[in-house]
């Protein structure tokens, strides 16, 4: 506890203070300080100073989160709040973990909270796969407007049209922000998900449901409205999942009527179909609107097989892990290349004959 | 407190789309006239959708980085801000050009929107691309002067009218300067179309400068290949480039120009945010800046 700080309760006991388990009261020339551990009365000046440094955690934290974190915004500060202390634990105890240091995981992002002999927070950024790493191994950033390039390629320099999904580049850190600047710099790598995090903890997210999405559309994507319940279920499932996006979709068919794909595990709520969704929607409204048919390929057994192996390696983005010389996979490209030699007509075809019903 | 919320198209899959509002938010952001400066787009995060919740001030300007009043700035953004009683005509813009700003309210958050022309619209747009022209002379240390003809580009017609007027306003404004020797607009899509930019011009040299907000494929594929600069786009352009005996200066997008940070102030504080000396600020910073993105 400094003098600022211990100045700032002088001036804030004519008042009296609650918070967090402190209460400081003035009556005359004498104090009350009571913390959930002890309780002092009919102090002096002096005294006060004397038990306030004694309990300093208290007094440090108090001065934290009313002189220095901004609250205008309650979203951010109950986020500050959970990073440290998810719990609820009285300053004495959390104190104490966050000398080492305490992290918790948004999205990809491992964020470290510690706290300094005057309470002040520091926090660090990081992605989950670099933690434990060196920091000096890592690009150290410091300005929160930098986490902007972060979010624009992934790890093998392509574009990121989702900031959510779990592709997120590694090995950067920004070791030593405060608290503004860190709560930018989460804005910026996931935008919009602390006050959609916070309103849902209240109980006031708006959620908006893939039938008011579709038919709010306008203009090229107004046709989406014209997909059926099950391609929205497939949609779901194949977009809105753990492994394509951080985000937990919250959003149903419609009020009432969920959809029956799981809807992750992210830490924060995605409450509404996003503009990739919706883009990829159109896609797949046109192509839903042709009728089916029946084909006759000739496959081996081997290859119908192999034909699903690369569709699921494709899916699961795993086709650069196959091996140039596993002819074991199906999806290697030496076997794919062979079955298209072997499958294609010359106009470069899979050779097919609609049955005729 | 007092924001500024830039709202753009963005793109899922050109990642340039972006950068020209970065880089004129974080201008804007150098000048330290507003509490926030936040971007926004249709195709990327934070969607115009979620943008205004991310926002801590209770007055909020929200700008277009927009070229025209139309489909985008009439209907999609006030419809995804959820802007509370949204008309067109609070604009007051009977001919498609002189768009003011409309001060509501906004269904999911408790703050004052005042929703603002898009900068293509505004008549100091004149002046960013008549800088664009002077800028892409300049990296090839040669001035306008006699002889200088500027060919300005817009999309044409596509969902709305409003399209083409923003490309004949400035035009015009900018042949009654008398800064250049002939001011000729011209479309993509339609009548005078860029493919014979030459024909309407008389000037040896011609700056072709395209409105629009962004570099990409229309601006760094379609427009260079149509006026005969380049046969493949992937082969880059020449500046200047010979075409039909013309010297074609052409500039690429007017919007990456860093005097477009001072068009979105011009906006903002027509509708009532105190921006204090920041348009001095941008106008003296970016009088020979490089261009954004650059």
């Amino acid at each position: 506890m400094n003098a600022t700080q211990f100045d700032a309760l002088l001036s804030a006991a004519e008042d009296g203070i609650e918070f967090e388990g402190l209460t400081v009261e003035r009556h005359g020339d004498e104090y009350a300080f009571h913390t959930l551990e002890a309780e002092y009365t009919d102090l002096t000046e002096s005294e006060l100073h004397e038990v306030a440094t004694e309990h300093s955690p208290y007094v440090t934290d108090w001065y934290y989160w009313t002189h220095v974190v901004d609250t205008r915004k309650e979203d951010r500060r109950a986020f500050l709040q959970w990073l440290e202390d998810a719990d609820g634990h009285a300053p004495p105890e959390r104190y104490a973990e966050l000398e080492d240091g305490v992290t918790c995981h948004w999205g990809q992002l491992a964020i470290t909270t510690t706290v300094d002999e005057d309470g002040l927070r520091g926090y660090s950024v990081r992605h989950v796969n670099d933690v434990g790493h060196d920091a000096a191994d890592l690009d150290a950033y410091d300005d929160p407007l930098d986490a902007r390039d972060l979010t624009t390629y992934d790890d093998d320099g392509r574009y990121r049209p989702l900031k959510t999904a779990p592709t997120l580049q590694s090995g950067w850190v920004f070791p030593a922000l405060d608290a503004p600047d860190l709560l930018q710099t989460v804005e910026y790598i996931y935008p919009a998900t602390i006050p959609n995090w916070h309103r849902e903890r209240e109980g006031e997210l708006d959620i908006t449901h893939w039938r008011d999405t579709a038919e709010r559309q306008t203009g090229i994507y107004e046709i989406i409205e014209e997909l059926d319940r099950e391609a929205v279920e497939w949609i779901a499932e194949a977009c809105c999942v753990d492994s394509q996006c951080t985000k937990r979709r919250e959003w149903q068919f419609a009020e009432g009527d969920d959809l029956a794909a799981k809807g992750g595990d992210g830490e924060y709520p995605c409450r509404e179909p996003c503009s990739l969704v919706v883009a990829a929607a159109r896609k797949w409204t046109t192509l839903e609107n042709e009728s089916e048919k029946t084909f006759q390929v000739d496959l081996t057994l081997s290859e119908l097989r192999q034909v699903e192996e690369i569709i699921d390696t494709v899916a699961e983005g795993r086709v650069d892990e196959i091996r140039e010389a596993d002819v074991y996979k199906g999806a290697n490209r030496y076997r794919a290349r062979y079955l298209r030699a072997k499958r294609f007509d010359e106009d470069g075809e899979l050779a097919a004959h609609e049955v005729e019903e | 407190m007092q924001a500024l919320v830039i709202v753009a198209h963005g793109s899922h899959l050109n990642p340039d789309s972006s950068t020209p509002t970065y880089d004129h938010a974080d201008r804007i952001r150098e000048t330290g006239a507003f509490d926030e400066v936040k971007e926004a787009f249709w195709k990327e995060e934070p969607s115009f959708r979620e943008v205004l919740r991310t926002v801590e001030s209770d007055e909020v300007y929200v700008v277009p980085l927009f070229i025209s009043e139309g489909y985008f700035t009439e209907q999609v953004i006030p419809r995804e801000l959820r802007l509370d009683g949204w008309d067109v005509d609070e604009w007051d813009s009977e001919d498609g050009v002189s768009a003011t700003q409309a001060t509501l309210g906004a269904g999911d958050v408790e703050k004052t929107i005042h929703y603002c022309g898009p900068v293509g619209t505004h008549e100091s747009m004149s002046d960013v691309i008549v800088q664009r022209a002077e800028s892409v002379t300049a990296d090839h240390d040669t001035t306008i002067d006699d002889g200088f003809g500027l060919a300005v580009v817009g999309h044409g017609t596509e969902r709305n009218e409003n399209s083409a007027k923003a490309i004949y306003y400035h035009a015009d404004a900018i042949r009654e300067r008398g800064r250049f020797d002939e001011v000729q607009s011209v479309f993509m899509d339609e009548e005078p179309e860029v493919d014979d930019v030459t024909d309407y011009f008389e000037s040896d040299d011609i700056v072709v400068v395209p409105l629009f907000i962004a570099d990409g494929f229309h601006t760094q594929e379609d427009i260079p290949e149509d006026m005969g600069l380049t046969d493949d786009y992937r082969t880059g352009y020449p500046v200047p480039g010979e075409v039909d005996g013309h010297r074609l200066w052409y500039s690429g997008a007017v919007g990456t120009e860093a005097l477009m940070a001072d068009v979105v102030l011009e906006r903002a504080a027509d509708a009532g945010a105190d921006v204090g000396t920041a348009i001095e600020q941008v106008r003296e910073a970016t009088s020979d800046e490089p261009v954004a993105g650059d």
